[in-house]
């Protein structure tokens, strides 16, 4: 390890989140919602196809934004720009005097540009594809920094901004940049986590369907089905989870509120299919975390899991996860898709994110829609529907995983 | 399209390309800039919301016509004076 973790300067902490879900704009509102089995699924109408099913945000964006800004950003930019004022806001920091070069932004993105590039085409079509139609705002729309670029001209920050390309397992990466700058000495702020406008792409819901992966329900609130024998795919969401992460001693000197210790994080590589997951990497990704935070997987209260409800894909998971934690009767499973579908670059920080309030009431949320569960996924200790009263929460574990392999984890510790 | 239309037609994209201003005391003979928020991006937007709406080509060397209300309309009158107004 490059760094010394016993140095507190090392120690990195939450300190304020904001975050929009299908089934909450506020962290207290969507882990109310959480506790309650409340699902944000709705029908959802895109181009091309038959009315899908899908997680649709509310958020009020005026709140930080004027509606020219709408209209000449995005919709992952605008859900950048709400979730990042509201991490600020919740952080209680002083903003106004904070040097706005020492904040770095890190929001984890699945995919940007799809929505604006299919925006377009069907603008040119209108005008028998005459290219002279095609807007002026298409590059700044589209380049791959969109919504953490759209972040700092809202906020006027000045240090560094990145987006971090990583499919779903994006959330966890954009922490993971955050905490590394941080400890690297970069910034002496960063907001982090990631952002989805995914829902707005036609291509995204089109490209499930032919691989049989789209989600499909009489009733949407079930249609997410995590480790469920009659699971039958992905429904795809919209949102946003973005934090503001400190170093220890910073925090302690504002009295600052702390949400949690990010004290292990990993990410590493299937290298072998560009869709199919591999739970031997899964696991190796997931050891290398808890070894890295110097745990062992009995130490752990909550795996948020990752499961998106694909047939192959809850099968693999399930078994790195029975592999790292198949020992340990303290860890109970929860998964945050079965309530909103899959939010993308947002998927991994909304899911963290929601279980972090266990630390105070030592609550975890279920999976709900687990009806009988699929003996493939032979997992022992899923909270399964109903949210379960746990003794003491220490530990959070996060796993999100995504296309091309990558996976990754983040575990959290109570701050006391 | 008389002036008045084109005059409206201008008025009409502002409206879309700056949803904040309040453009009820626009002076036409004073710089668009001078009394809205509009950068370099919102005056394209200008230029294609025409040329998408009528057909109208405004090459770049043409740009400084666009400056004032005033300015706009008197550019745009000979070119649209055969256009029918859709406003």
């Amino acid at each position: 390890m490059m760094y010394d973790p016993q140095d507190d300067r090392n120690r990195i902490v939450i300190t304020g989140i904001g975050l929009t879900s299908p089934n909450g704009n506020s962290l207290a509102e969507f882990r109310a919602n959480l506790l309650a089995g409340v699902s944000g699924v709705v029908p959802y109408e895109t181009r091309y196809m038959p009315p899908v099913l899908a997680g649709v945000c509310d958020c009020d964006v005026l709140r930080y934004q004027k509606r020219k800004d709408l209209r000449r950003g995005t919709r992952a930019g605008s859900i950048a720009v709400y979730c990042a004022n509201e991490a600020v806001v919740d952080s209680k920091i002083d903003w106004e005097n904070f040097p706005r070069e020492r904040v770095g932004v890190y929001i984890g993105i699945t995919e940007h540009g799809n929505v604006e590039t299919e925006n377009e085409i069907a603008n040119i079509k209108e005008f028998d594809y005459d290219t002279n139609f095609w807007s002026h705002h298409h590059n700044p729309r589209t380049v791959a920094n969109n919504p953490a670029g759209e972040v700092t001209l809202n906020m006027k920050i000045t240090g560094p901004a990145l987006c971090i390309g990583a499919a779903c397992a994006a959330g966890n990466a954009g922490f993971i940049q955050g905490v590394q700058m941080l400890r690297l000495g970069e910034v002496d702020m960063a907001i982090a986590g990631g952002v989805s406008e995914s829902i707005h792409t036609f291509g995204i819901f089109a490209s499930f369907k032919s691989q049989g992966a789209l989600a499909a329900h009489e009733d949407p609130a079930k249609a997410c089905r995590p480790f469920d024998t009659k699971r039958n795919g992905i429904v795809v969401a919209e949102g946003g989870g973005l934090v503001t992460l400190e170093r220890l001693p910073d925090a302690l000197a504002r009295g600052a509120k702390i949400y949690g210790e990010i004290v292990g994080y990993a990410i590493n590589s299937d290298a072998s299919d560009f869709v199919l997951p591999s739970s031997e990497r899964q696991t190796e990704c997931m050891q290398l975390a808890l070894k890295r935070a110097n745990l062992t997987p009995d130490q752990i209260d909550i795996v948020s899991s990752h499961a998106t409800a694909t047939e192959q894909g809850d099968i693999e998971e399930s078994t790195a996860l029975h592999r790292v934690f198949g020992e340990s009767s303290r860890t109970v499973i929860n998964n945050a898709k079965s309530f909103i579908g899959h939010a993308m670059g947002a998927a991994g920080a909304l899911e963290l994110l929601g279980n972090l309030p266990a630390f105070e009431d030592g609550v975890a949320h279920a999976t709900i829609n687990l009806d009988e569960q699929d003996p493939r996924c032979a997992l022992t200790n899923i909270v399964a529907n109903e949210p379960r009263q746990l003794r003491d929460v220490n530990y959070i574990f996060n796993n999100s995983f995504g296309m091309l392999g990558i996976n990754s984890a983040v575990i959290v510790r109570k701050y006391k | 399209m008389t002036s008045e239309q084109i005059r409206q037609v201008i008025i009409d994209i502002l409206e879309r390309i700056a949803p904040d201003e309040d453009l009820t005391n626009l002076d036409d003979s004073v710089a668009f800039r001078e009394q809205m928020e509009l950068d370099s991006m919102d005056f394209l937007d200008i230029v294609m919301e025409l040329r998408k709406q009528y057909r109208v080509q405004i090459p770049e060397e043409d740009y400084g016509n666009l400056v004032t209300m005033d300015s706009t309309v008197s550019y745009l009158e000979p070119r649209l004076k055969d256009v029918e107004s859709a406003v």
